[in-house]
């Protein structure tokens, strides 16, 4: 994977370079997807930041949740079942003290969808094709094409430029 | 002037690439602590826990101190950091991190306590609730399970509530860093680039794990104080435990985070970062705490005291005017009568200030549980089976290297990650500082511009 791009200094300007390379996609044969924005923090309140997730990560929690609490009250009550001590004639699976560990559980649960549903949707781990440049981090935002034409390079370089690039680079898209 | 992305960048990775004499110095007392505990738990392994103070009807003493004290400091980071993630309070970032890595790692050192108590750790698995072969089933109506599957999660949630907003600031020493540093960064980074994608997913995930990490850091408390009031004895078969405990532990964990601050501040030169305001806005949440914590220890012993039952008074007197009275007033000059007046006056609430109020809270907040234990399993409700109970040197050896142990992982942590999160603190250069209702003027009062004159509309 390699990857031409520029480095912005704003916002704005990383926005007017986002907004070209879209209108140039059909015409440089390259599809929107393989635009690609890199920056070291996140900016709110700009087109190229809007809203990428798909599905709900909260639904994902609820779900973990009901399965954290599903496991919690299973372990809970077969165990109870498969050994019943003496308890003097009280519950043997008991709500009170069972819930509190179901309530673990459904924390638990929740907490570690939250943790696979980043991973997933945030497409990491990912150590291959990782386009990103030390500039980043100084507060610089990349917007560039990954794998674009042979043919079109110059013309992408030129339109990043035109957008306010402070530089323009190319990436082999290695870490 | 205003500090600009890149310099926020170079200041909080500095650390990482070059420590002070300072900080080796600090690095060589926190691990001669911890070398002297571990040379204690090796001749106790030897001899046995007889080596120990405890013996009937004191069988719970300095360990389950540590263990509630340790748990109670935890309560610093996570809690505090989602509480102020959710409330979207600014002058949160220097600090967030800071606060979770004192949790992550107090709630390992309280785990560990247990593994020393039981003798022989290396049949410490047997605590662990699974069935076996060896017929000791999981019992989910002793305290002691629930033990288990708070503390676990937490320690789950804590460290990913930890490392979630950290994989960015891996990326950022990935990409700064060189030979077999740069492939640990680059494992550690997960291959993060920053796309928005990843941003917004990021946001989102804290976002859940602030709603879910406050409820399990209450109940974790709360639990470790069932420990106590599910047990028939008296002063500890009480319904105030719960509440009573989760506030010792915000109040122990606030002076923790103020302390590690303080230190942190001189050690890594990070004096523009954790600034006054900062200390100031923590004292005043320890104000608070101190406050409540007081009114909890008056509410609980009025309780007992009006009820006269002969049992509690025992421990009651025991406690306040007998043998534990010296340890009882020290703990309540620490966490009320020196604190107080040094959080409550403004000129005060100083770094020095907050620092020594968090120090005596430190203090005050392990006599506290201390005097919970000893004091009451000394005197149970048969006076036949009173005794008394001295810790040995191997005991006090171990409650000091439990906190060279945390000081040693705080401060090796320190020089592997970023204290303080480098792209919330460049989130707060942004016009609205990261949020929308956020005036400039405002963020310069909550210390979140740090440095610079007001913008013009202000200043005029």
């Amino acid at each position: 994977m390699k990857a031409v791009y520029g480095l912005y200094a704003d916002p704005e300007a990383a926005q007017r370079a986002v907004d070209s390379l879209r209108a140039a996609s059909s015409e440089l044969n390259f599809k929107a997807q393989q635009i690609i924005i890199v920056s070291g923090e996140p900016h709110e309140g700009y087109e190229f930041t809007d809203s990428h997730v798909t599905s709900s990560p909260y639904r994902w929690a609820v779900l973990g949740a009901a399965v954290g609490g599903t496991t919690g009250y299973l372990l809970t009550t077969l165990s109870q079942k498969s050994y019943p001590i003496h308890t003097g004639g009280m519950s043997l699976t008991p709500t009170w003290t069972n819930g509190i560990i179901i309530y673990e559980m459904i924390m638990l649960g929740a907490i570690l969808t939250t943790l696979v549903v980043l991973l997933i949707g945030a497409g990491l781990p990912n150590f291959k094709g990782v386009i990103t440049d030390p500039e980043v981090w100084k507060g610089k935002i990349l917007v560039g094409v990954v794998d674009p034409p042979e043919s079109s390079q110059a013309e992408l370089e030129r339109r990043l430029q035109l957008a306010g690039a402070s530089q323009v680079k190319q990436s082999a898209g290695t870490l | 002037m205003q500090r600009t992305a890149e310099q926020i960048e170079q200041d909080l990775l500095r650390p990482l690439f070059h420590s002070s004499g300072k900080y080796w110095v600090a690095v060589a007392i926190a691990a001669s602590l911890l070398l002297a505990g571990v040379a204690a738990f090796g001749y106790q392994l030897y001899t046995g826990i007889g080596v120990w103070g405890i013996n009937s009807p004191v069988f719970w003493a300095f360990d389950i101190t540590n263990f509630v004290f340790w748990i109670g400091i935890s309560h610093a980071g996570t809690l505090i950091s989602a509480i102020l993630r959710l409330t979207n309070a600014t002058w949160r970032r220097p600090v967030t991190r800071c606060a979770e890595a004192i949790t992550v790692f107090s709630v390992l050192i309280g785990a560990i306590i247990p593994l020393c108590h039981i003798g022989r750790p290396w049949l410490g698995f047997w605590m662990i609730p699974y069935p076996n072969e060896r017929h000791i089933w999981p019992n989910f109506r002793s305290p002691l399970a629930w033990d288990f599957f708070a503390i676990s999660t937490y320690l789950t949630g804590s460290t990913t509530f930890l490392y979630l907003p950290t994989i960015p600031d891996f990326a950022a020493v990935r990409d700064a860093a060189t030979g077999f540093r740069k492939k640990v960064y680059r494992i550690l980074a997960l291959g993060w680039q920053g796309t928005p994608r990843q941003w917004q997913r990021l946001e989102i995930a804290m976002h859940i794990m602030a709603v879910v990490i406050v409820p399990v850091a209450v109940s974790v408390h709360t639990i470790v104080s069932w420990d106590f009031a599910m047990t028939p004895v008296p002063m500890w078969h009480s319904s105030i435990f719960g509440p009573y405990f989760v506030a010792g532990a915000i109040f122990s964990g606030i002076a923790a985070l103020i302390l590690a601050m303080a230190l942190l501040r001189k050690l890594l030169h990070l004096e523009e970062y954790l600034r006054p305001i900062h200390f100031q806005n923590l004292g005043k949440l320890l104000l608070t705490m101190s406050l409540l914590w007081f009114y909890f220890t008056f509410a609980e012993r009025l309780t007992a005291w009006y009820g006269n039952s002969p049992p509690e008074m025992a421990v009651f007197w025991e406690s306040i005017r007998k043998q534990f009275a010296p340890l009882f007033w020290t703990m309540v000059v620490c966490n009320f009568i020196i604190p107080v007046p040094i959080l409550a006056i403004k000129r005060l609430r100083t770094i020095t200030g907050t620092a020594i109020a968090s120090a005596t809270v430190v203090v005050g907040m392990w006599l506290e549980r201390f005097l919970i234990v000893v004091p009451a399993l000394e005197h149970k409700f048969l006076p036949y089976s009173w005794g008394t109970y001295r810790p040995t040197w191997v005991e006090d050896t171990l409650m000091a290297s439990s906190f060279g142990m945390m000081a040693l992982l705080y401060l090796l942590f320190s020089k592997f990650v970023p204290m303080i999160s480098i792209w919330e603190m460049k989130v707060g250069l942004q016009p609205h500082g990261g949020s929308p209702v956020i005036a400039t003027a405002d963020r310069q009062h909550h210390g979140l511009v740090l440095e610079g004159p007001l913008p013009t509309d202000v200043a005029e």
